[in-house]
Parts: C-alpha cells; sequence; structure tokens
C-alpha cells in the first residue's frame, strides 16, 4: 500500500506529466485562460487516464508482449510492434464509450465535459502516459495508480496556469511578448519551481 | 493531375517557417519540441521523423480523402499516421539504436502530434496529394527550424558543445540553466516575442478589461454649432 502511495506522489509532483515531462502541451496552452474550463478539462484527463493505462496495461501483458499469447499456442508470437496503433485505437475507443455513457447516464457531466472530450483523444498525455507505463513496465494496480496520478498531477499544473493567468489579464506585457509568449515564459517558471520536488526520495 | 507552379510550390514551403509557423503561432506539437531539444544529434533525427511522417501522412490521406466517411474521419487519419509512425520507429530502432532510446517514447507520441493532425484535417481533406505533401513537408520544415533554434542554443550555450564536439574555449562552464528542461519554456516564449517583433500581424490582442477603459479615448460628441 505505501509502495502505491508513494508512486501516485511520484507521479503528480516528481514526475509532473505536464510540467516535467512537457506532455499534452497543446492543450494545456490552449484551454488554460479560465480556470473553469480548466478545472472541466483536467477532470476529463482524469477521467480518461484512469480508465486507458489500465485497459493497455491488460493489453500489453496478455495480448502484446512477447511470449503473452502463449495461452493461446503462441509461445513466440511478439506484437509489441503493433503497440503504438493498438494503445491510440484503445484509446479512441475508450473515449467514445465514456462520451456515449455519460451522454445517457450523467447528461450533467456529460454537457460540462462534452467539448473537451474528443479534443483529449489526440491528447499527447494520454498516449504518453500509456508508453511511460509500458516502458517501466508496471504491474496492473500499478497501472491504475500511475494513470490516476498522471492524470491529477496535470490537471493540478492546468488550474494553476489558468489561475495565474486569469490574474495575467491585468499586467502591462510588452506586445510582443502579449498572449503565448508570456504564457510559455510562466509555464518555464513553474516548471522550474516543479523541478524543486525533484531530490526528494520516498 | 493539374500541375503546380513553383510560386505555389514556394509559398506552400516557406509560409509555414516565419509567418505561419505551426509551433510559433498555432501552438501545435509543442511537446516533442521541449523534451528532445538537449543534444543536437536527437533533435535532428526527431525533425526527420517527424518531417517524413508529415509529409507522407498528408499525402496518403489526401489520395484517399474522397473515400474517407465524414463522420469516421478522424479514425481513418490517426491508423495512416500510426501505421508511418510504426514503421519510423522500427527503422529507428533498427539503424539508429542509440538515439531511439534517447528519444523513447517521444517517436510514438508523433502520432498525437497535433501538427500532423492538424494539417491532415485542415489542409489534406481539402487538396489534391502533391499540394498536399509539399504542405506536409512545408510543416515540417517550420518545426523543425524551431527545434533546431532552440537546440542550438540549448547545446551551445548550456553544454558548449555543438554535435557533441567541443565549440566554446575550454574554460567555459557548463550552464545547467539551459541544460535544464524547463529552459526550453523560455527560449520558445522568446523566439515568440522575437517573431512577433517582426511581423506585426501576430501580435495577440491585449484582453486586459482595465486597460481598454482606461486607455479608450474618450469622445465627445460634437453636436453642430452653427446658428
Amino acid at each position: 500500500m505505501a509502495e502505491l502511495l508513494n508512486l501516485f506522489v511520484k507521479t503528480v509532483f516528481i514526475e509532473n506529466i505536464a510540467l516535467s515531462l512537457f506532455l499534452g502541451m497543446c492543450t494545456f496552452f490552449a484551454i488554460s485562460k479560465q480556470v473553469k474550463a480548466a478545472f472541466g478539462l483536467g477532470i476529463a484527463v482524469i477521467v480518461v487516464l484512469t480508465l486507458t493505462v489500465p485497459l493497455n496495461n491488460l493489453i500489453y501483458n496478455y495480448v502484446l508482449k512477447e511470449g503473452a499469447l502463449s495461452w493461446a499456442g503462441l509461445e513466440e508470437t511478439n506484437l509489441e510492434f503493433v503497440g503504438l496503433i493498438t494503445y491510440i485505437g484503445v484509446i479512441a475507443a475508450a473515449v467514445q464509450v465514456l462520451e456515449m455513457f455519460l451522454d445517457k447516464y450523467i447528461p450533467a457531466l456529460y454537457n460540462a465535459l462534452g467539448i473537451f472530450l474528443p479534443l483529449i483523444t489526440v491528447n499527447c498525455a494520454i498516449l504518453g502516459a500509456s508508453l511511460f507505463m509500458i516502458e517501466k513496465n508496471y504491474n496492473f494496480s500499478q497501472s491504475v495508480v500511475y494513470g490516476f496520478g498522471a492524470g491529477f498531477g496535470w490537471a493540478l499544473a492546468i488550474v494553476l496556469l489558468a489561475g495565474i493567468r486569469e490574474k495575467l489579464k491585468y499586467s502591462d506585457i510588452p506586445e510582443g511578448l502579449n498572449g503565448l509568449g508570456i504564457t510559455f515564459v510562466i509555464v518555464g517558471l513553474m516548471s522550474f519551481g516543479f523541478m524543486s520536488f525533484g531530490g526528494i526520495l520516498l | 493531375m493539374r500541375a503546380i507552379s513553383l510560386k505555389e510550390t514556394r509559398k506552400l514551403l516557406f509560409t509555414p517557417l516565419v509567418e505561419n509557423n505551426p509551433i510559433a503561432l498555432q501552438i501545435l506539437g509543442i511537446c516533442s519540441a521541449l523534451a528532445v531539444t538537449v543534444k543536437m544529434d536527437v533533435t535532428l533525427i526527431m525533425c526527420i521523423a517527424l518531417t517524413s511522417v508529415i509529409t507522407l501522412s498528408n499525402f496518403f490521406i489526401s489520395i484517399i480523402r474522397t473515400y474517407i466517411p465524414d463522420n469516421i474521419r478522424i479514425i481513418v487519419q490517426m491508423t495512416i499516421i500510426s501505421s508511418l509512425v510504426i514503421i519510423v520507429d522500427e527503422l529507428l530502432k533498427a539503424y539508429a539504436y542509440e538515439a531511439s532510446k534517447q528519444l523513447s517514447v517521444f517517436v510514438g507520441l508523433i502520432i498525437t502530434n497535433c501538427i500532423v493532425m492538424g494539417r491532415a484535417e485542415a489542409f489534406a481533406m481539402k487538396n489534391p496529394p502533391i499540394k498536399s505533401a509539399i504542405d506536409g513537408f512545408g510543416n515540417g520544415l517550420g518545426y523543425s527550424f524551431v527545434l533546431i533554434v532552440v537546440a542550438t542554443i540549448r547545446e551551445v550555450f548550456g553544454a558548449g558543445t555543438f554535435f557533441g564536439l567541443q565549440v566554446m574555449p575550454e574554460s567555459y562552464p557548463v550552464n545547467n540553466f539551459l541544460l535544464l528542461p524547463p529552459s526550453s519554456f523560455i527560449i520558445i516564449g522568446i523566439m515568440i516575442w522575437v517573431i512577433r517583433t517582426f511581423s506585426k500581424g501576430q501580435v495577440e490582442e491585449n484582453e486586459n478589461p482595465l486597460k481598454a477603459h482606461t486607455f479608450k479615448p474618450l469622445v465627445v460628441k460634437k453636436e453642430g454649432v452653427d446658428g
């Protein structure tokens, strides 16, 4: 249990998926003008990551990994090369199913997340988390915690950035730096801030 | 197929470099721009990988664009792009194993690189194959341009080397600030500033509600005073 808790803290703070690994940056910059929208997107990312990372973990361990198909009598099959296309397919399908499920059973949440869900399929943070999970060889329970932690870290980062940008509107910024330029600089500074967690040993 | 003129080709190739740069103006595909720019050789491999994927994906998507049903087009585009990325990934593993280890997941992440998807959706779905391929190549160059500038700054002023060769005098201390990943954010931020200083059209409106209020000249309507 303690090990999983450590993994969670490590994923959220030390290896924050937005500020240390730089994944999901496109949406990170585009949807961080208002805290409310950022919060909605953050929740959507948490939900999708918590679903897809364990799902991809199962598929990798029971279908794609070398020797994983031995239960079907195919000991030497190694399907790792179709990994990328499988993971992205799983993600696209999961997002689609989630969208239909929310539409039918939780319309309030669907309306809140509605526009963000399709965006998420092409968010590098989602595919990136799955790929990192495979590179680090997590088992199933670790992958659940990793998925949730990665989503939580990303959501935290985007809400923080949106908070800063809401206040930033009122400041006097040099003309060319306005908007995107200053946001890059701020994210750079935030990222330095998060690096200070780096020395923590758990 | 209608041949395209030289002028048009040039326009397709060079507007994404500075005028309509995918990273600096359209905020697309930043993720990998930040993580792979510590060393020139790795950066260059990433640029070649992305440029070839985007050129080919634009070309193939454009070939079948009239057969793709509208409501499943994203999946179709994704399938084509992922197949191309798998090929690139396997090629790198076979011929440049060290570099592919250093790039780790970022080659795979070309699939979700918004530039590739964005160009497929915005250009290749509406234009003939050759033109789309050139457009893809141009956008790949625009991406590479930013990456190479950032990587040059980081490697030369950070580690004092260029492609692993010492270029700074021996006494130059290693500048750890530039070697840390967050510095690339700040370098790109400043690059955007420079680009926008020269092409004013890209400057964003200041949305400051107070400023608009304070600086708006008070217009007093003068009524006719004749008579």
